[in-house]
């Protein structure tokens, strides 16, 4: 369920087909998001799930993979 | 000819000057437009005579909370036109730190606050225009206006950085500086004052608001959508 919203989030974002999507893909060096997409994404999944996402943990955030145990974490799922 | 219909554009300080005359143009053009000013009635009436759909709206630019209510009864906007501007002159040796701290507060961080509220709808949308109204005291100095000059100054760095950082979003971010303009701020400078900036205006004359109006829609434009992180006078050859 959550996997399936962060999909969809980047997805929309970058405008990368949802199949193509999977944990281990880096978000600038393989999805080809800029420093401006990463700050947008991290907004949507800010606003999506209701929690605040400090710079130092975003600056960690690499994969699909990365934001979706991050986001688990935080949400407590 | 210039089209700006479907799109909705917000003038800051626009109850009077060259604000106005911005407010009126770019309604002519078809935007629907927010004027706003710290006086709410002033600004309503304002809409009311420029009419075509036009709004109006109480706004501090000192006060966070003032601009996203703003922003929560107008919604997302297309072009942000950060006009508000005052002045509290005085001789560098007797400006005070009130005095610096006032006009840095509304003529550059309220930018900085109005820009950063409607960004984010335009970068959604992947389409937005945001002029800044600098001023020709930006580039060249003036005597008395230490913090003015400072403020208006700022703002073609600001306007310069985040030209860069939102052109891949297809937000123009654009400066004008306006020279000695005929408006309220400008008319209570002495005569002996303005006979001297006459003589250095190559034009030898002010301008009318209407002469920014024109280069600030044209910059809101379709036809100006390669140009950004510019800075035009609009000086009669001043600077």
């Amino acid at each position: 369920m959550l996997e399936e919203k962060v999909y969809q989030i980047i997805s929309d974002q970058l405008g990368v087909e949802k199949d193509k999507l999977s944990p281990d893909k880096k978000l600038i060096e393989d999805l080809g998001a800029d420093s401006l997409d990463v700050v947008e994404l991290i907004m949507a999944f800010e606003e999506e799930f209701g929690v605040e996402i400090p710079d130092e943990d975003a600056e960690k955030i690499q994969t699909v993979g990365d934001i979706i145990a991050y986001l688990k974490e935080k949400v407590g799922e | 000819m210039l089209n700006l219909s479907n799109k909705k554009a917000l003038v800051t300080g626009s109850t009077r000057g060259i604000g106005k005359a911005i407010a009126k143009r770019l309604s002519q053009l078809g935007a629907k437009v927010i004027v706003t000013g710290r006086s709410e009635e002033r600004a309503k009436e304002v809409a009311k005579q420029i009419g075509n759909g036009a709004e109006g709206y109480y706004l501090n630019l000192k006060d966070r909370e003032s601009i996203r209510e703003l922003h929560e009864k107008i919604g997302d906007i297309d072009i942000l036109i950060n006009n508000a501007g005052i002045t509290k002159d005085n001789l560098f040796l007797k400006m005070s730190e009130e005095d610096w701290e006032e006009v840095i507060g509304v003529n550059l961080t309220g930018v900085f606050l109005m820009t950063k509220e409607f960004v984010k709808g335009m970068i959604k949308k992947r389409w937005g225009r945001i002029v800044n109204i600098t001023s020709v005291v930006g580039l060249v100095g003036n005597v008395g206006q230490v913090n003015y000059a400072s403020a208006k100054a700022g703002i073609i760095g600001f306007t310069k950085a985040l030209a860069k950082e939102l052109a891949s979003r297809n937000i123009t971010v654009n400066a004008v500086a306006p020279g000695f303009i005929e408006t309220d701020m400008t008319k209570g400078l002495p005569e002996e004052l303005k006979r001297k900036y006459m003589e250095e205006i190559p034009m030898k004359r002010f301008g009318k608001p209407e002469e920014v109006a024109s280069v600030v829609s044209f910059l809101c434009s379709e036809e100006a959508s390669y140009i950004t992180g510019e800075v035009i006078s609009v000086s009669g050859g001043l600077a």
